[in-house]
């Protein structure tokens, strides 16, 4: 077990130094410079400027120079937020936005399983109907669309909920972002749950089970959630990358200083060093977190178990 | 009144009948046989009993169980009678049981849920019931997934959870169906043992079982229940004639005229073959262990041994599919070499083989009259497309089909059909060497009557040699001139039919044999003669690798492996088989 987390993680370290090298080429083939201003400065002010942040060097230098600042945990300064560095922003903006993804990803299993598994026991009745015509809406319908509906209703027209961030304290403020978020992935999650529930509620242990007296509730708990389960954490690894992704809509929508606002304004600014660095930091964690996945896929099934 | 009262039982699917009026009872602590071929609606009724058929199920007449009414019951009074009242065991243990939670928490759940015990109590009761089925070590076990455990063990397990919680009525869904004989008896002597004074009803195609273990049975036909009564006197004078039919359809294996030596030629010639396979990390598995085999033309010689004692892979070893690591094998003067692939055509088209699972081993987007000409094509590219349909024709007749299948997909088709067709396929090369592995195991009693009739005939018109491979060994006694046992990969005995059934000189062959149920309620079942089960072919036994389920195990059995040799007409691989008498 341990030895094939090992191997994973090795596995793993191919797959980041190609993300790190296209996202670096990305970034520097984007028309533009970082100190490109409507402000036009003195060419000797430019280039003292370009020397200081090594724009000046060719991109093969460059590259290696932000590879060895990395190996030592250092994705350089900012080129815009001048007193920072990268790693700085990141650790301002990063908490937020795992408060924000976390309950995201709570909501979404929670809600989900619950209402796969309800479909899946009322499969073809009105329960079941109703859940699988709102997850089909909610796989529909893109985040940057239910956003703003969501604050039209509940903030603006209902005034039940902020519809922004700032100037808001308590919890309130994390309700609607949290559901933009997670809509889309409990539409996904109860769809995958109830069909892998089905296809396990059919299978012939369940009757054993059931001639063992055991009442639906206890079938459901003790026997049919972890195998019906797999598919859902299988699925986990995409829904952390579907995550990270909407947070960054999610966060320019209703103003959250998380770290996809930085990852925005930053590709907005041509702040290479802190888009690369958030790309770079995403990366990692999406990675890890499927390597976490697989590792637990491997603990719930005992016949991959021994491999 | 009877524990058990069921009145006009009737099971629909979409209006189509699977159990037809169907009325019988259980009393307390009575053992009844429920018998039929596979489809006839024993395993329907046997869900009905417990209130377990599908939603889609139309279900009419009245179970009543102590009392209390099954149909219409609601969720508690059913969840009463489950485990409590009734308990079940089911044939396939590895489906029957959730194979991701350990055995022991599995059959905890039962006691936690039906408030029988709570917290280490149960736990301490669980293990009493693995050491009561017989499960070695059982605090270990309590922690153990199914998938770790063999079948016969994983059958126990079952038994422990329909016993566990002490109730009045055991149903036994085929319990052994899925087991070596060995093990079936073992099996059945324990459920005889644990059952004391629960009620029995023990659902088989097996009137061997039945015979053996029932007072009464219950015999169906396409969902009607057309016999009832106490089973000696149902034995001695069948009241309907599909008991008669089944009983002619049932081999005997202590009786029977076995079919004659037969003096051909040698035709194939297996010297010290052996066969190993890479087991992933854990090392090297050793199949087949140095077997030396012949086959005679005209014969048909039957390969028989628990599972996993090598019967297929010398077959296949023979066949080319998979290598030989050391050892040849010799056809008609010429040695066979290499994979089947890189053989000479001639060799290819004269050693053709048959599996167990008609249906599986056909391809299902293809009609039988492509099938049965396929070989043809390879084989005989010159044949213009209507003289192959004759000979395709001309073979279906010989199997005992008509031209109106000619054009039927293999899901269009009986298990006794695509039997058929497969044996079609692999005779229209007309080969010299036809190989059966577990060819008749998938089918009912008169199907298989049929199928081996026709390859009796078969035989008989062209001399055709067949390698019989079999678990079952009262079909090997009706059909097989000679008969080579096999364990963990050594061959143990060779002899004719009736020297090796009447005198066998092995102690696993005896052992085998004792294990066979004879479909006679006057012939006591012998006690389970094998204890044990085989071990690992990763770590065989030193010396004689049956010592240690050898009753007469000496201590050169553990250090020498015993050299075949010549006692009586049998050919014998055991250090005492000149002075043991094995015939009591
Ligand atoms: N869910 C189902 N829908 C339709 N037919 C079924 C279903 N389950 C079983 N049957 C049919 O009921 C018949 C009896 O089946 P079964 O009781 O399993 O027979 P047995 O146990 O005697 O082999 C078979 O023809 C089978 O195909
Ligand atoms: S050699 Fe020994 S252990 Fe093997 S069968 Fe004969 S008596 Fe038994
Ligand atoms: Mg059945």
């Amino acid at each position: 077990m341990l030895r094939y987390a090992l191997l994973r993680l090795l596995g793993a370290i191919p797959t980041l130094l190609l993300v790190i090298v296209l996202a670096f080429l990305m970034v520097h083939a984007a028309p533009g410079g970082p100190f490109d201003d409507e402000r036009v400065l003195p060419t000797d002010v430019a280039a003292n400027i370009q020397a200081a942040y090594h724009l000046d060097e060719s991109l093969p230098q460059q590259f290696f120079r932000y590879m060895s600042g990395l190996l030592r945990g250092d994705l350089g300064p900012s080129y815009r937020y001048r007193d920072y560095s990268v790693s700085e922003l990141i650790g301002r903006g990063f908490p937020i936005s795992l408060q924000l993804g976390a309950l995201a990803m709570a909501l979404a299993l929670i809600v989900g399983v619950s209402a796969g598994t309800l479909a899946a026991l009322r499969q073809n009745k009105l329960p079941d109907r109703i859940v699988m015509f709102f997850a089909m809406t909610g796989i529909s319908i893109p985040v940057f669309v239910i956003a703003p509906v969501l604050v039209l209703l509940f903030a603006v027209k209902l005034h039940w909920l902020p519809a922004g961030w700032s100037g808001v304290t308590g919890p309130a403020k994390f309700i609607l972002p949290v559901i933009t978020l997670a809509l889309p992935q409990i539409a996904y999650i109860a769809r995958l749950t109830r069909a892998s529930m089905i296809d396990i509620l059919g299978r012939d242990f369940i009757r054993t089970a059931r001639a063992q007296g055991l009442g639906t509730a206890t079938i459901i708990r003790v026997h049919a959630l972890k195998p019906a389960m797999l598919p859902v954490l299988s699925y986990m690894g995409p829904a952390i990358a579907a995550i990270v992704t909407g947070s960054v809509v999610v966060e320019e929508v209703f103003g959250i200083p998380g770290l996809g606002q930085f990852f925005v304004r930053g590709a907005g600014n041509r702040d290479y060093t802190l888009v690369l660095g958030i790309v770079i930091f995403y990366a990692t964690l999406i990675v890890s977190l499927n390597l976490v996945v697989d590792v637990l896929y491997g603990a719930l099934d005992p016949r991959v178990r021994r491999r | 009144m009877s524990f058990l009262e069921v009145n006009g039982l009737t099971i629909a699917y979409g209006g189509k009948r699977v159990v037809d009026d169907v009325s019988f009872a259980i009393d307390y602590s009575e053992s009844v046989g429920l018998v039929g071929e596979s489809g006839s609606g024993k395993s329907q009724t046997a869900l009905a009993l417990l209130g377990l058929l599908p939603e889609q199920a139309e279900v009419h007449g009245d179970i009543v169980v102590d009392g209390v009414s099954v149909i219409g019951a609601s969720a508690k009074q059913l969840s009463r009678i489950r485990a409590r009242r009734i308990g079940i065991v089911f044939q396939d243990s590895m489906q029957a049981l959730n194979p991701y939670l350990k055995i022991g928490k599995q059959i905890r759940q039962i006691l936690l849920w039906h408030d029988l015990a709570t917290g280490d109590d149960a736990d301490a009761r669980v293990i009493r019931m693995f050491e009561r089925v017989g499960l070695p070590d059982p605090e270990r076990q309590f922690q153990v997934y199914p998938h770790e455990l063999s079948g016969g063990m994983r059958q126990r397990v079952m038994l422990a959870a329909a016993l566990i919680a002490e109730p009045d009525l055991l149903i036994a869904d085929e319990p052994t169906t899925a087991l070596d004989v060995t093990v079936q008896a073992q099996i059945l002597e324990l459920l005889e043992e644990l059952r004391d004074n629960t009620a029995l009803l023990l659902i088989t195609h097996d009137l061997g079982i039945v015979a053996g273990h029932c007072e009464r049975m219950l015999v169906f036909e396409s969902g009607r229940l057309v016999d009832a009564g106490a089973t000696t006197s149902l034995f001695a004078s069948p009241g309907h004639a599909h008991t008669r039919a089944l009983l002619d359809a049932a081999p005997r294996i202590d009786s029977g005229n076995a079919p004659a030596p037969v003096n051909g030629r040698t035709i194939l010639c297996a010297e010290a073959v052996e066969v190993t396979y890479r087991d992933g990390e854990r090392g090297q598995l050793h199949a087949v262990n140095g077997v030396n085999l012949l086959l005679r033309e005209g014969e048909t010689l039957a390969v028989v041994g628990e599972s996993g004692s090598g019967k297929s892979s010398l077959v296949r070893a023979v066949l080319g599919l998979v290598p030989m690591i050391s050892g040849r094998v010799v056809y008609a003067g010429a040695s066979l070499e290499g994979p089947v692939q890189t053989r000479p055509v001639a060799q290819r088209r004269d050693l053709q083989l048959i599996f167990q699972d008609p249906v599986g081993a056909l391809n299902p987007q293809m009609r039988v009259q492509e099938i049965v000409g396929e070989p043809l094509l390879v084989h005989e590219p010159g044949l213009t497309s209507s003289a192959r349909l004759d000979r395709v024709r001309a073979i279906l007749v010989k199997v005992g089909l008509e031209d109106s299948h000619l054009r039927r997909y293999p899901h269009q088709l009986s298990g006794g059909q695509a039997q058929r067709i497969a044996i079609a396929r692999a005779l229209i090369l007309e080969p010299k060497v036809l190989i059966c592995d577990e060819a008749v195991a998938a089918l009912d009693g008169s199907v298989r009557e049929q199928v081996l009739a026709l390859l009796r005939q078969v035989q008989r018109e062209s001399g055709l040699s067949i390698i019989f491979i079999s678990h079952d060994l009262a079909v090997v006694r009706s059909i097989s001139h000679r008969v080579a046992v096999m364990y963990m990969g050594c061959l143990v005995e060779v002899a004719d039919n009736e020297q090796l059934f009447s005198q066998p000189r092995h102690p696993y062959t005896k052992a085998l044999i004792d294990a066979v149920p004879v479909p006679d309620p006057i012939v006591a079942p012998k006690k389970a003669a094998l204890r044990g089960e085989v071990g690992s072919l990763l770590h065989p036994p030193s010396g004689c690798v049956f010592h240690p389920r050898c009753d007469y195990a000496k201590d050169i059995c553990k250090k020498e492996q015993p050299e075949a040799m010549n006692v009586g007409g049998s050919r014998v691989a055991c250090h005492r088989a000149k002075e043991i008498d094995l015939t009591t």
